[in-house]
């Protein structure tokens, strides 16, 4: 498991989070229970297997839902 | 395609505006009914574009947002012909997002200051020896790096080389510059003012001080306090019902109109952004005044403490105990050079204090150390026999202290630590030791009974006598001695029992249980690690001025937060009244108290950004 922490463009609104969330915990290789959209500081965090996905599928995810991705950084 | 157009989203408000004032400007200046019509819908599709697909979107991963929401109710509107309405709906909903965006951005900026404070490059030596530009993720611990003046720090590291003052400001608060020199730690995120050091890292990104200050700030603003996460589950269900009432209406009333207006109506903006908003803008506050608050949680909490309970050495007072009685009983000036060499040899607060009270002088070789537990200490120095102790010590080195009867009683109703000193059995020197109190906490205190805590109680190891008498100076309601940290934490467990809501004050350094056990724990610490970690408050830099401040924003922060739902709430409940009892209620006036209501919250939010404990 790699943990991800994903710097969107600033959010607006909270149902945007729901949004990020929903969309992060439909992804193959997202550990579901990690995911936490920080609605404040505009971060995504979440913990995923290197195996199933890359970091980049996870941001394209993100960036396919309409917000921007800023700097995404795993380890 | 779908980046493009929701990345010019701010642009197709724009346009949008233009076109809305185009065509009322031809129905009401140049009576063109027909292009005012066209104008509007060409408005309505445009505006409508990157809405429609937000909501999309959120439709794919099962989620009914105002998008969703705002969507129908504009293609409804289109169906009845109604383009004013589809027109003046979509724009306001893209204008409110834009002055959302920008003023929320205003009210997370003083955290988004700190974090901006995070290094970002470093000069890495690379194998030849050289030093390289690198950015501060590649640096790893054991790195040697080069700091030049004006630089940041870029990690916690030591000192190999070089010395220079760096400015601690964003770990201590404190912006006096801190001289360093070989050995010296440092810290990332200050900033070396002259001079260059070399310095090895000893720990990089998140494990450094900062880091962890950085890490703890944005996890705080967004922690979600029981209603906060009420709220979350509410808002869940409640855009779907919004949707249900809507199309129920329409089934019963036939009523399109009515029911996209509910559409637009029952969003939910102001409710589920008013609290996050509050509370992003106190925690950005504290962070900007020194005080570490730990999320929305501790902000309730602590804005309905009764009770403030302190530990005594290092909270209430300074922690350095000093000499401030001295008596000497006979003229031997060899007398003081004795007692420093023999307190040069403890490690013991008061011999430190003596010590430093003394100052240089000259140090004879002491043979023959002998500490008595719980007593002092007896030497042998330049052929006597030198005794440094307590009472207890003298009694049983047959020391008489008839003479100094009076002055041990004065020395201690002062609330003095006693030290006397004994050459060959006879009284020299008698000294009375004390800590300072922190200058400026009486005043503080006052402050904090203005603002409403009823209980402040004062518990210490020191004697019964020394507390009372800090008790008193500071004008608190309860003192307690002889405390052990198991009896503080069992205190603060009864006070608790009794129903009250307590806060501990401590230096987080030995009573981390009552930190811990108490419902709110302030740790006054320099931004320690153990301080940062037990407790749910920090006060930057051991500064105690910042209490009073702390407690004042948690309280108008907890008040701000009550004011944007009732302000929420009523606006809904309003709207949705005059639905159905009024007649001036439609779509855009709808919109427009909507997005109003969320300005309203936010700018709301935003005056704790400026909020200033009164003197």
């Amino acid at each position: 498991m790699q943990k991800a922490t994903i710097q969107l463009e600033t959010l607006t609104c909270p149902s945007c989070s729901m949004k990020i969330e929903n969309a992060a915990k439909s992804l193959q290789g997202v550990d579901k229970d990690s995911v936490k959209v920080m609605f404040n500081s505009s971060k995504v965090k979440l913990d995923f297997d290197a195996d199933k996905i890359t970091l980049e599928d996870i941001t394209n995810a993100i960036t396919t839902l309409g917000y921007e991705v800023k700097k995404a950084q795993a380890k | 395609m779908q980046r493009f157009i929701l990345g010019k989203k701010n642009l197709i408000a724009l346009v949008s505006a233009i076109l809305i004032v185009a065509a009322f400007a031809a129905k009401l200046i140049f009576h063109q009914e027909g292009a005012a019509v066209w104008l509007l819908a060409i408005a309505s599709v445009l505006g409508l574009i990157p809405i429609a697909l937000q909501a999309y979107q959120a439709l794919r991963v099962k989620v009914v947002s105002i998008d969703v929401l705002v969507t129908i109710a504009v293609i409804g509107a289109f169906a009845i012909q109604n383009f004013e309405e589809s027109a003046i709906v979509t724009f306001l909903f893209l204008f409110g997002a834009y002055l959302e965006q920008r003023t929320l951005n205003k009210t997370r900026r003083a955290i988004k200051e700190l974090t901006e404070m995070a290094p970002e490059s470093a000069l890495k030596q690379n194998e030849s020896g050289e030093f390289a530009e690198v950015e501060v993720d590649e640096v790893d611990v054991g790195d040697v790096l080069l700091v030049k003046t004006g630089a940041k720090v870029p990690v916690d590291g030591t000192v190999l080389s070089g010395e220079g003052y760096i400015n601690e400001a964003s770990i201590t608060g404190e912006s006096v510059p801190v001289s360093k020199e070989e050995g010296a730690g440092v810290y990332a995120g200050t900033i070396l003012e002259n001079g260059t050091l070399q310095i090895v890292a000893d720990r990089v990104g998140e494990d450094t001080t900062f880091g962890r200050i950085i890490e703890l700030v944005e996890e705080a603003q967004d922690s979600k306090s029981e209603a906060e996460r009420f709220i979350d589950r509410f808002a869940k269900y409640y855009t779907p019902a919004v949707l249900l009432l809507a199309i129920i209406v329409w089934f019963v009333s036939r009523n399109i109109e009515l029911a996209i207006t509910i559409l637009v109506l029952g969003c939910p903006g102001a409710l589920v952004i008013g609290v996050p908003v509050s509370n992003v803008a106190g925690i950005g506050n504290g962070a900007r005044h020194g005080v570490l608050l730990k999320g929305s949680e501790v902000i309730t909490d602590f804005s309905r403490v009764d009770t403030l309970v302190f530990d005594k050495t290092g909270t209430l007072t300074v922690g350095n105990p000093e000499v401030a009685d001295l008596k000497r009983y006979d003229d031997n000036e060899t007398a003081l050079a004795y007692l420093a060499s023999v307190e040069g040899e403890s490690d013991h607060p008061l011999a430190k204090a003596v010590a430093a009270h003394i100052g240089e002088t000259t140090i004879y070789p002491v043979l023959k150390t002998d500490v008595i537990k719980g007593g002092g200490i007896i030497a042998d120095v330049d052929g006597h026999r030198v005794a440094v102790g307590n009472v207890a010590l003298m009694r049983r080195e047959h020391v008489d202290l008839e003479q100094a009867e009076p002055d041990i009683a004065r020395f201690e109703a002062n609330g003095n630590s006693l030290v006397l000193m004994s050459v060959d059995s006879k009284l020299t020197v008698l000294m009375g030791i004390r800590d300072r109190i922190r200058p400026g906490v009486r005043e503080d205190l006052q402050r904090i009974k203005r603002l409403g805590v009823k209980n402040l109680v004062v518990l210490s190891g020191d004697n019964q006598g020394t507390v009372d008498l800090v008790a008193r100076e500071l004008g608190l309601t309860e003192a307690h001695g002889h405390m052990l940290p198991e009896h503080k934490s069992h205190y603060i467990e009864a006070l608790k029992e009794k129903g009250h809501i307590v806060a501990f004050v401590g230096d987080g350094v030995n009573d981390s249980p009552s930190l811990a056990l108490a419902q709110i724990g302030i740790a006054m610490g320099s931004g320690t690690d153990v301080a940062i970690e037990t407790s749910d408050v920090v006060l930057m830099n051991s500064d105690f001025s910042r209490l009073p401040h702390a407690l004042g924003l948690t309280k108008a922060t907890a008040r701000n937060m009550r004011q944007n739902i009732i302000i929420a709430v009523g606006v809904v409940i309003v709207l949705l009244l005059s639905v159905f009892f009024s007649d001036w209620m439609n779509m855009s006036i709808g919109m427009l108290v909507h997005e109003g209501s969320i300005l309203v919250v936010i700018l709301n939010g935003m005056r704790l950004l400026r909020y200033k404990l009164r003197r």
